[in-house]
């Protein structure tokens, strides 16, 4: 969820009245916004840098308020306000001063871009904190940390048009790029901008492409190297009067949301606020299917005046309930009538709305495994054994080498992404996590008795994602002397509580087996009704040893899924 | 037990006198060791209210062995004034004597005795008085014979000092007659035995009581983990309420149906590398429902169903990546899809409780996998007040009444609403749970016919547990470095008390 900071007196001054920080933090919650935090610059650094530097800084009050994701139009003073009024400036259009640009050359690395002008526009230093700030968080919102947009403005009375969007070879991009003081080319650029804390996290964007996206004015002028750095020779200024805004991107949907957000956000400080040409979109729903998707009964015209609150300027058509709606272009995330329906509830007030039980009659079954599940985990604690609780992924080394396995030959499916060893792959067996909740419990009393039911992960081409979890039943002895007799014990009573009786055949029996990461001669498989379901025996002390343990220890693995 | 002649005798001590009597003059009295007579106190003690003794303790100067054997034989000093002839004695030969070197300096600095070290042949030590007083003998003599209160208290410290005298603490019990007084003692018995039920002559015999301070012996059991007790009361619930559980034993799932399917765009943050494990063997899925498959991919390019879309280039190499689920809502998207197969549409309560993997930075509160609890219920015209309704009565089970919901987003679901409950510890609205009403885009495509709704909830199990059992840090609830000791102490899991 983004964070936007305002400052608390001039939002107030804004919404036109003052509010208490509870009364404030109320209306955020009606809108789906939370006031995170109250504070101030110089709380802000003093509690980052230490109070030392804190000491000129203001100590005017900021708001923190946490926004939702998709709500890009909440990113800046001037859109929080129109939020909060229930009001909006309904009449925005406008002056089409550019066209999307498509070019060629840019097609294999950022294909499209679409820029507009803001002209005799009045900054002042607020106005012009918050337009910087909203790019910033448009940026690392929607933008995606300018992967899939990226925003360029610039002062137009520097540059002239027409401007050409192109992409060239890195050593052939030359020019004074923002704050510099001479001319480098992009390959040194990239160079120079690895160190450089804020702008080395777009580097990647572009850094191995052949060519880099570059805009030019007739002159020949770069305005910017998107995503990376504007050009020195445009940049704006307190005093600039008329800003060109360029947004380049890989995804045309979202730049076009990102340009109709700085636009519509800032033309108010336009000489003729609102007059740049958008797309308006009409929708026409009832108010019945609002009603009904609710769960409220009010009239046609009192829906249309729940939406227009919202800034959906509405109005019954007098055909039937129908209601037109009008969805400004700064409201990007209404895509269905359902979006909608969602501003009339809110304006309503979730809260307002009465609780009805629906009448879904329907009878309730457990799913077979974890029934199972369930019983067994009872009867197994009532055995006298204690639950652990282990993670589904964990590292190679745990499944293979440390129980004398080879990775290649466990049925593993492998994490391309880990950011440590401790998520390399799913577990295929429960016994590593047991021996690890031991190892952890070390100081408790012998002797350690454990179990585990839960699923272990394995490759299977059978399966539409070429894996499968499969059910295990694992548990352990810890002691002086290793206890086969108590695991074998545990089996047996297992059987029992499954209703196999020992025997070969129809029963179940157990026979040895050659495991290596059991002691030799200390080893042998489960079968049940002639089924190899499982395995117990004594681990091996190099296995023991692996997992940090001191103490002879027996185990037992089993399949449950061949008992539903 | 005591020799039952001495708690006898003592016993015969205590009838004798009225007010009682001190253990340790009983002890000088019958010359024993005091500690017998202690020992004859609590065996006493354990028959019940024979008698009453109560600890006393006393301190007194007592000689240490040094300090007796000054009284006995003099000081150093005096040893070594006494020692000296008159034409004197080598200063080597008086060091030789055990009390030479203490006793040297003391007769020096009292100026008792000098020494002629130009003598020839060595130091030669003189008497240079004709007698001395040994006051230090003298001030132990006293202390020996019971007479210290003669000697002043800068006295007594010099003394202690020069540790010839030390302070000694002695306990003893003052013995006087308990409730139940007899000079004669039956030994009782500890434990009902076979033998006593047997003959019946337990009738006769007293037994020893119980210590009911003490604390019992633990049985020896085994224990559920504490994040299962909590999952099988939320099942419980579920059940109560009529929901069906469904199959989540998938934790692989295709990018498919853990975004695509739920109308997820693909350039959505949450599909990222930092949030989502990625596999890279099994690295795709191939096997989709093709014309679903098709379905979703319009909705997502060019909308549909009502919908303007995403209007994206969507890409089925983007949807074939396999991951582990970060949802439960998988598994709902691959049940709602079956049941709009189904040939007539019938109304489903579906709830799962199972594992999800994030992968995000670890702290004391979350982990890379956690448990989601997950409700759905599907049925022609539901409502937003439907969903809050259903909400109340889940959470009312939980022994949470006081609600309020937020607006929320959530890119499946539409409206969304975050569900907060009041804590009355903390004072103040706490989030529990998320909730929503399923998008269009995400239904129709499946082939959901147009009037059903379908609302959902979900929950993490860990919070709700952490909270129920007081624990603060995640790692040692879940995983290896589990507490097993919590595990072994951690009460039964009743949610609404």
């Amino acid at each position: 969820m983004p964070t936007v900071g305002v400052k608390r007196d001039l939002l107030f001054k804004a919404l036109g009245r003052s509010y208490t920080d509870e009364e404030f933090d109320e209306l955020c919650f009606e809108f789906g916004l939370e006031l995170d935090e109250i504070t101030s610059e110089k709380e802000i650094i003093s509690r980052e840098q230490g109070d030392t530097k804190a000491s000129g800084a203001s100590d005017v009050i900021l708001y923190k308020i946490d926004v939702p994701a998709n709500r890009y139009d909440l990113l800046c003073l001037e859109g929080l306000v129109r939020g909060l009024q229930n009001k909006y400036q309904c009449d925005l259009p406008v002056d089409p001063m550019f066209a999307a640009l498509h070019s060629p050359q840019t097609e294999a690395v950022r294909p499209h871009a679409v820029a507009a002008v803001l002209r005799n526009i009045t900054f002042t230093q607020e106005r012009y904190d918050s337009f910087i700030e909203l790019q910033e968080k448009l940026h690392q919102n929607i933008c995606r940390k300018r992967s899939l947009v990226a925003i360029g403005t610039h002062d137009l009375d520097t540059i002239s048009g027409p401007f050409t969007y192109t992409a060239k070879r890195p050593g052939d991009i030359s020019f004074k790029p923002l704050n510099q003081t001479k001319e480098y080319t992009a390959t040194q650029l990239m160079s120079l901008y690895k160190t450089d804390s804020h702008l080395r996290h777009y580097l990647h964007i572009i850094e191995d492409k052949p060519v880099y996206p570059v805009i030019y004015d007739s002159n020949g002028v770069v305005l910017s190297m998107p995503p990376i750095i504007n050009g020195d020779h445009s940049k704006i200024s307190l005093k600039t009067k008329n800003v060109f805004i360029e947004c380049t991107a890989t995804d045309q949907t979202k730049a076009k949301t990102v340009l109709d957000m700085m636009v519509t956000m800032f033309s108010e400080y336009c000489a003729q606020p609102f007059t740049y040409e958008l797309a308006y979109r009409k929708e026409k729903l009832s108010g019945k299917f609002i009603n009904q998707k609710v769960g409220i009964n009010e009239s046609t015209e009192k829906i249309a005046q729940l939406l227009t609150r919202m800034c959906l300027l509405s109005q019954a058509t007098g055909v039937g309930d129908e209601i037109e709606v009008e969805i400004p272009p700064t409201r990007s995330d209404i895509i269905h009538a359902c979006d909608i329906m969602e501003d009339a509830a809110i304006a309503y007030g979730f809260n307002n709305i009465t609780r009805t039980t629906p009448r879904t009659y329907t009878v309730a079954n457990q799913f077979p495994l974890n029934k199972l599940t369930e019983l067994l985990r009872q009867d197994l604690a009532a055995a006298g054994f204690t639950e652990a609780l282990n993670f589904a992924l964990c590292s190679q080394e745990d499944i293979a080498d440390k129980l004398g396995k080879k990775i290649s030959e466990m049925r593993a499916v492998h994490i391309s992404n880990p950011k440590t060893a401790e998520f390399q792959v799913a577990r295929t067996t429960l016994l590593p996590g047991l021996l690890k909740t031991i190892a952890a419990n070390r100081k408790m009393p012998l002797p350690l008795k454990l179990f585990e039911i839960s699923d272990v992960v394995l490759k299977d081409e059978t399966k539409d994602v070429g894996a499968r979890n499969s059910r295990r039943f694992c548990a352990v002895y810890y002691n002086k002397s290793p206890g086969f007799e108590v695991i074998h014990g545990l089996l047996d009573r297992t059987m029992q509580l499954l209703e196999v009786k020992p025997a070969r055949g129809e029963g179940y029996h157990i026979q040895t087996a050659d495991d290596s990461t059991f002691f030799p001669g200390r080893c042998a498989d489960i079968f049940v009704r002639g089924k190899n379901v499982g395995r117990l025996g004594v681990l091996h002390p190099d296995v023991i040893n692996r997992f940090e343990l001191t103490m002879p220890c027996s185990a037992l693995e089993m399949d449950i899924e061949p008992f539903l | 037990m005591a020799d039952t002649g001495v708690l006898e005798t003592l016993l015969q001590r205590v009838e004798k006198v009225d007010d009682g009597v001190d253990s340790l003059a009983v002890a000088t009295s019958l010359g024993v060791d005091h500690q017998v007579i202690v020992g004859a106190v609590k065996s006493l003690q354990a028959l019940g209210d024979v008698i009453s003794a109560e600890l006393r303790s006393s301190k007194h100067w007592e000689l240490t062995e040094e300090g007796t054997e000054i009284a006995e034989q003099g000081s150093h000093e005096s040893r070594v004034f006494s020692c000296i002839p008159l034409e004197g004695l080598a200063q080597s030969e008086l060091m030789k004597l055990p009390f030479g070197k203490i006793g040297f300096s003391k007769a020096m600095s009292s100026k008792w005795i000098r020494v002629d070290k130009a003598h020839e042949g060595g130091p030669r030590i003189f008497r240079t008085v004709e007698s001395i007083d040994d006051q230090v003998r003298e001030k132990l003599l006293l202390v020996q014979k019971g007479n210290i209160t003669q000697l002043e208290e800068k006295e007594k410290n010099e003394l202690k000092k020069r540790k010839l005298l030390s302070e000694v603490t002695v306990k003893s019990y003052w013995i006087t007659k308990g409730n139940s007084f007899s000079t004669t003692i039956s030994k009782q018995e500890t434990e009902l035995t076979p033998e006593m039920i047997a003959s019946g002559n337990w009738r006769e015999k007293k037994f020893k009581p119980y210590n009911f301070e003490a604390m019992g012996v633990a049985p020896d059991c085994g224990h559920l983990h504490p994040l299962m007790k909590v999952r099988t009361q939320f099942r419980q619930i579920f059940l109560e309420m009529g929901f069906t559980e469904m199959p989540t034993n998938n934790f692989i799932e295709s990018s498919f149906w853990n975004f695509d399917s739920l109308f997820q765009p693909q350039q959505h943050p949450a599909r990222d590398q930092h949030d989502t494990f990625f596999l890279s063997d099994p690295a795709h899925a191939y096997e989709f429902p093709q014309d679903y498959l098709e379905r979703v991919k319009k909705v997502h390019s060019e909308g549909g169903y009502g919908s303007q879309g995403y209007k994206y280039d969507w890409k089925i190499e983007e949807a074939q990546k396999n991951i582990l689920r970060t949802h439960t809502t998988a598994v709902s998207a691959r049940m709602l899809y079956k049941l709009a197969q189904q040939e007539k549409f019938t109304p489903v309560k579906y709830f799962s409780i199972d594992r999800v993997f994030r992968n995000e930075t670890l702290d004391a509160t979350h982990l890379a996998e956690f448990h989601q609890i997950e409700g759905v219920v599907a049925d022609y015209g539901l409502t937003l007040g439907d969903l809050m309704g259903v909400l109340h009565q889940f959470f009312t089970k939980l022994g949470i009444t006081k609600l309020r919901f937020k607006p929320a987003y959530n890119p499946y679901t539409e409206p969304s609403m975050e569900v907060f409950s009041y804590h009355e510890g903390l004072q103040k609205w706490v989030e529990v749970g998320n909730s929503g009403v399923f998008r269009p885009e995400m239904l129709l495509p499946m082939g959901l016919p147009e009037d059903v709704s379908v609302i959902a909830w979900g929950l993490s199990l860990e919070r709700p547990t952490m909270i129920k059992y007081g624990i603060n840090n995640i790692r040692e609830l879940v995983g290896h470095k589990v507490n097993l000791q919590m595990v072994y102490d951690s009460p039964i899991c009743r949610l609404d008390s």
